[in-house]
């Protein structure tokens, strides 16, 4: 599997309380940390790649394909979201097995590699527990251990570790770029903390009203020549 | 369930219930326009009717709602007095209870041989009330909603946050102080609801009128096309009663939504919010007095069903073949409905939820809103009224007459599909909150979908919702009232003709077998609700 570049072009949206217009250009293999104040755009940016919306106008494509008007489950994505992530009535290697066969029909094979999926993140030994029998970290590491049995090459993270405290979120943040690593992701992530950025992101993109106001390294764009809006965001006087 | 399959599905219930009400609708305004040139749509005896069924749901909504208030109100000051909780279980009761079952109970204290006329009797008193007629169906009325409201009230009055108590302690609040800036504000705001729902109650309230009314003095529109239809023949009448039916139900329905806001559906929480008020000597005692009236209203009534019912000649009526068939007729009708109104209001509670969605196209949005109205159309068109149209239908038809159970049934379910909805509505909007994005980026759908996640989660919800549908239908005695004939019978049918024909010891046993039923369902469905609600 190898990493895809994501483009979006001239991509509108709206709907009777929310619009956008998105132009963005992720190279292949990056880990983008999207950031902006509330109502930017942020979610609606991942949901517009995953395929949860649908564009007026614009093209998405992930590699050469344009993916702007298929089906979320035929896109090469998968993503997790801040909560309900886990189906609370599953087991967590279900819930893991249910990204092989969504009808859970399993051979053997899938089996094993649901756990190993559940080893590769810490979950060993935990394969039986229901969601609520699991820390709030082990959950999310369930709903990444599925991401990559679904062994998609665009990882999607609409702010996953926010209820978090910050030493499991830098474990988490940790994992997650160990993962882009070895099974050679493209990664979007949805954070308020700068300090996630920092850490992690090998780019940033800084949305607010709708746009993408300024995509770049971490440095130049969180640095001190990000203008003002960037500015008052990260409350710099 | 995704869009397309729940537009379908939902779709289908959305015809199916505006077609079966339709229908009745339909019959009803052509009947109407047949025998429009015999009389006017107000006579002297449908005026007399109206101005009946007007000042009865008047009276017993001033009764029920002023008095439901206070006791409301002791109950929120008095947190800890023993027995507390069991009050509130008991509250719950009279609406869980068949009415035909609770009426017997009635009588049994109220009525000219029930305990208080003997007990007047007794001090050399000459008997102090009549149970039929007016007064009669005013005790009825107050004993089914004087509890209610007291639960409605007592449960805005326990989501008054703990710190406002607080608040009013360290200001040195008043008992008057804190009745006019914390509780009357809070109860003001629940008020038009709660009469609204009382009124409605007591404008559709069929089976009291019917058994303790009577005579052309104490009839209610229902109860008057009741009688126009099986005994006098009447349909013309019949359909004209049904009309201003419908109109004053549509009336009140507007109103209701137009005027008040959403009741909380959770009744009292059975929350313990402290309160630094109410320890002065009269509020102790005005509590207490109110809190014993409550008790002394519902108790003896409860304990009048279970007595005479264990007294009754239950191994007679055990080898009572009539007992027998109408208790498996009783059974199937209600499993019937239970099931029919689940498939309606299913579907229907998944088109609402698709067209709230903040990305729902116009057309989506137009068919969540038509299938939330649709749930609530039997409100419009009251059991007894849309009973009245089919009854008026099938006279048409050759061979109609043999339609009854399935024409029963029917309205069971309708007249279920509200509260099953109310139950199901959350569950589902839930279920999509939380599934629908997480299914869709899985490629998880249709009956994987239905096998694996919705019918999982949703199973407990359609349980609960189904065991309410199965006790209203259960006790039902409006559209049986209408269909039932010497091979259509059901529990509540079969225990009217016993007191008809004076056999009330009967009449008890079948009382406690079919209160006991209905109120074995309800607890275990409340039961099940309420774990619901803790995980």
């Amino acid at each position: 599997m190898t990493a895809p570049r994501i483009r979006l072009n001239n991509v509108a949206f709206a709907r009777s309380d929310y619009a956008c217009l998105l132009d963005l250009d992720v190279p292949a293999g990056a880990l983008v940390a999207v950031t902006g104040p509330s109502g930017a755009g942020k979610s609606t940016l991942l949901d517009l790649i995953a395929g949860f919306e649908i564009p007026q106008s614009g093209s998405i494509l992930i590699g050469e394909r344009d993916v702007t008007g298929d089906a979320p489950v035929d896109r090469p994505v998968s993503m997790l979201f801040q909560d309900n992530n886990l189906f609370a009535h599953l087991s967590a290697a279900d819930n893991v097995g249910i990204g092989i066969s969504p009808r859970l029909a399993l051979t053997g094979d899938d089996r094993e590699q649901v756990q190993a999926a559940l080893q590769r993140v810490g979950l060993d030994g935990k394969a039986g527990r229901l969601p609520r029998q699991l820390s709030g970290g082990e959950r999310q590491r369930v709903a990444l251990a599925r991401a990559l049995v679904r062994d998609r090459p665009v990882l999607l993270l609409d702010e996953p570790f926010a209820a978090l405290g910050p030493a499991l979120r830098r474990e988490m943040a940790d994992l997650v770029v160990d993962l882009r690593d070895e099974r050679h992701l493209t990664v979007l992530l949805v954070t308020h903390e700068p300090a996630d950025v920092a850490g992690i992101a090998s780019h940033v993109a800084f949305l607010d009203a709708g746009r993408v106001h300024a995509f770049g390294l971490p440095a130049d764009v969180l640095g001190a020549g990000g203008g003002k809006a960037i500015g008052d965001y990260l409350g710099r006087r | 369930m995704n869009d397309r399959r729940g537009v379908t599905t939902g779709g289908l219930s959305l015809v199916l219930v505006v077609g079966l009400t339709a229908a009745a609708f339909a019959a009803l305004i052509t009947t109407a326009t047949g025998h429009g040139s015999d009389a006017g749509l107000m006579t002297v005896y449908t005026a007399r009717v109206v101005r009946f069924t007007l000042l009865q749901a008047v009276a017993s909504m001033l009764l029920s709602v002023g008095p439901g208030m206070l006791v409301a109100r002791a109950l929120a000051r008095r947190v800890a007095f023993p027995g507390r909780r069991l009050v509130l279980r008991l509250f719950a009761l009279p609406l869980a209870l068949p009415a035909i079952v609770a009426i017997l109970g009635v009588v049994e204290i109220w009525g000219r041989q029930g305990l208080v006329n003997h007990a007047a009797e007794a001090l050399g008193l000459a008997p102090v009330v009549d149970i039929y007629g007016l007064t009669g169906i005013l005790i009825a009325h107050v004993f089914f909603n004087l509890p209610l409201a007291a639960r409605l009230f007592l449960g805005a009055l326990e989501r008054v946050p703990g710190e406002s108590w607080r608040l009013a302690a360290q200001l040195g609040f008043d008992g008057r102080a804190s009745w006019r800036l914390i509780e009357w504000p809070v109860l003001k705001s629940q008020l038009p609801a709660v009469a609204g729902l009382v009124f409605m109650l007591c404008i559709a309230s069929f089976t009291v009128v019917l058994t303790l009314g009577g005579g052309p003095r104490a009839t209610t529109i229902e109860v008057a096309i009741y009688q126009a239809l099986r005994f006098d023949f009447d349909p013309g009448l019949a359909v004209r009663l049904a009309l201003m039916q419908l109109v004053l139900t549509g009336a009140l329905v507007f109103a209701g939504v137009r005027m008040t806001q959403p009741l909380e559906v959770g009744a009292s929480l059975d929350r313990r919010v402290p309160r630094p008020d109410g320890a002065a000597l009269g509020a102790r005692l005005s509590d207490a007095v109110a809190i014993a009236l409550a008790l002394l209203l519902t108790l003896p009534v409860f304990a009048a069903i279970l007595v005479s019912g264990l007294v009754a000649p239950l191994t007679h009526l055990a080898s009572d073949a009539g007992v027998w068939w109408a208790g498996a007729t009783s059974l199937a009708i209600a499993s019937s409905a239970a099931v029919l109104s689940i498939a309606l209001a299913w579907p229907l509670a998944e088109m609402a939820s698709s067209g709230r969605r903040a990305s729902a196209k116009r057309l989506l949005r137009g068919l969540g809103r038509g299938a939330e109205l649709a749930s609530s159309l039997v409100l419009v068109m009251p059991p007894v009224v849309l009973g009245a149209g089919w009854f008026v239908l099938l006279l048409a038809v050759p061979g109609g007459r043999n339609m009854g159970f399935a024409v029963v049934i029917a309205i069971n379910a309708l007249m279920a599909t509200p509260f099953v909805t109310r139950v199901l509505a959350p569950a589902v909007n839930d279920n999509r909150a939380r599934h629908d994005r997480l299914c869709a980026g899985l490629g998880i759908t249709g009956l994987a979908r239905l096998r694996l996640i919705d019918w999982p989660v949703l199973a407990r919800p359609l349980s609960v919702a189904g065991a309410f549908a199965l006790a209203l239908s259960l006790g039902d005695l409006g559209a049986i009232a209408l269909f039932g004939n010497e091979h259509l019978v059901t529990l509540p049918l079969l225990l009217l003709q016993r007191l008809g024909s004076y056999r009330v010891d009967d009449a008890a046993g079948l009382a406690l077998i079919l209160g006991g039923l209905c109120m074995a369902i309800m607890t275990l469905a409340e039961q099940a609700a309420r774990r619901d609600s803790v995980h």
